[in-house]
């Protein structure tokens, strides 16, 4: 029963930050509504046993890549956005194709609900931060090792294309 | 007790909500945010069938076990592509600023500097 009420309660909060991210039409509101969703997912991350990741989704997505974002929007004086003829276009084919996308997931994952089965709240230590480094130190040693050097690499990227004369 | 079909519901919703945005906004900033939403509603599949195979072990069609926790690792490796892509992705903004003076897609459409 709370597990249902805390789901629904952080899934309506997502869902309504998301939404208002499409609705505000200055790049700073938007930005605030995607800490939002952050935030809530970061909850729900918590009820499906992913303390780790959790946590890594508060410190990384709503912490530093936002703040890079809410930087940029600082930096460029961002002010609201303009509306053309292509955004109305793009508005009347864009509404009714993403209704009818979710409606198909939708009525896809509950006509097919018995065969998913449930997801429980459990006191184990299943998504503990000891579990996962074991996991990426021993299986994922390669991709761990490999993403330091994309991580160099997208600072390099950074550097050129932020250098005055690029 | 929730229904595993509706964490993936919620993770289909912010997904097409993304697509969404990525097809009506015209601010490359908020463009670029929407791929953000959608990266996460992707992570949250991950993480909800990492759960879900915890709870329903299993074996794949070659007899190897299935590894529910490797679905956090992946969540990891997507954090740090969009980390990545974040900071990359913003220094091209401020670098089409810089020549343009705009941040309007509709006024970017070429993509020579």
């Amino acid at each position: 029963m709370i597990h249902q009420v805390l789901f629904i309660f952080f899934g309506v909060i997502c869902v309504v930050g998301a939404i208002n991210l499409l609705a505000q039409r200055h790049p700073i509101n938007s930005a605030l509504s995607l800490v939002l969703v952050m935030s809530s997912l970061a909850m729900i991350y918590l009820l499906l046993g992913a303390e780790f990741v959790a946590a890594v989704q508060v410190i990384v997505y709503a912490g530093a890549i936002m703040v890079l974002f809410v930087f940029v929007i600082m930096l460029l004086n961002a002010g609201a956005e303009e509306r053309g003829p292509g955004g109305r276009v793009a508005l009347m084919l864009g509404i009714p194709a993403v209704i009818v996308l979710v409606g198909t997931i939708a009525w896809t994952l509950i006509s097919r609900s018995q065969q998913f089965g449930e997801v429980k709240i459990s006191p184990s230590d299943f998504g503990a931060t000891s579990n996962i480094a074991h996991l990426l130190f021993t299986d994922f040693l390669l991709p761990f090792e490999i993403t330091s050097v994309l991580i160099l690499i997208a600072i390099m990227g950074a550097v050129v294309l932020g250098k005055k004369e690029g | 007790m929730v229904p595993l079909s509706w964490y993936l519901i919620l993770s289909a919703i912010l997904f097409t909500l993304g697509v969404l945005g990525f097809l009506i906004k015209r601010n490359i900033i908020t463009i670029f945010m929407s791929i953000e939403l959608m990266l996460n509603a992707v992570n949250l599949t991950f993480v909800a069938f990492a759960n879900y195979w915890n709870a329903h072990p299993a074996k794949l069609a070659s007899g190897a076990e299935v590894v529910p926790l490797s679905g956090h690792v992946f969540v990891f490796f997507v954090m740090v592509v969009a980390a990545a892509e974040a900071a990359v992705g913003l220094a091209i903004i401020i670098s089409i600023y810089r020549t343009r003076s705009t941040l309007n897609v509709d006024q970017v459409n070429l993509l020579k500097l």
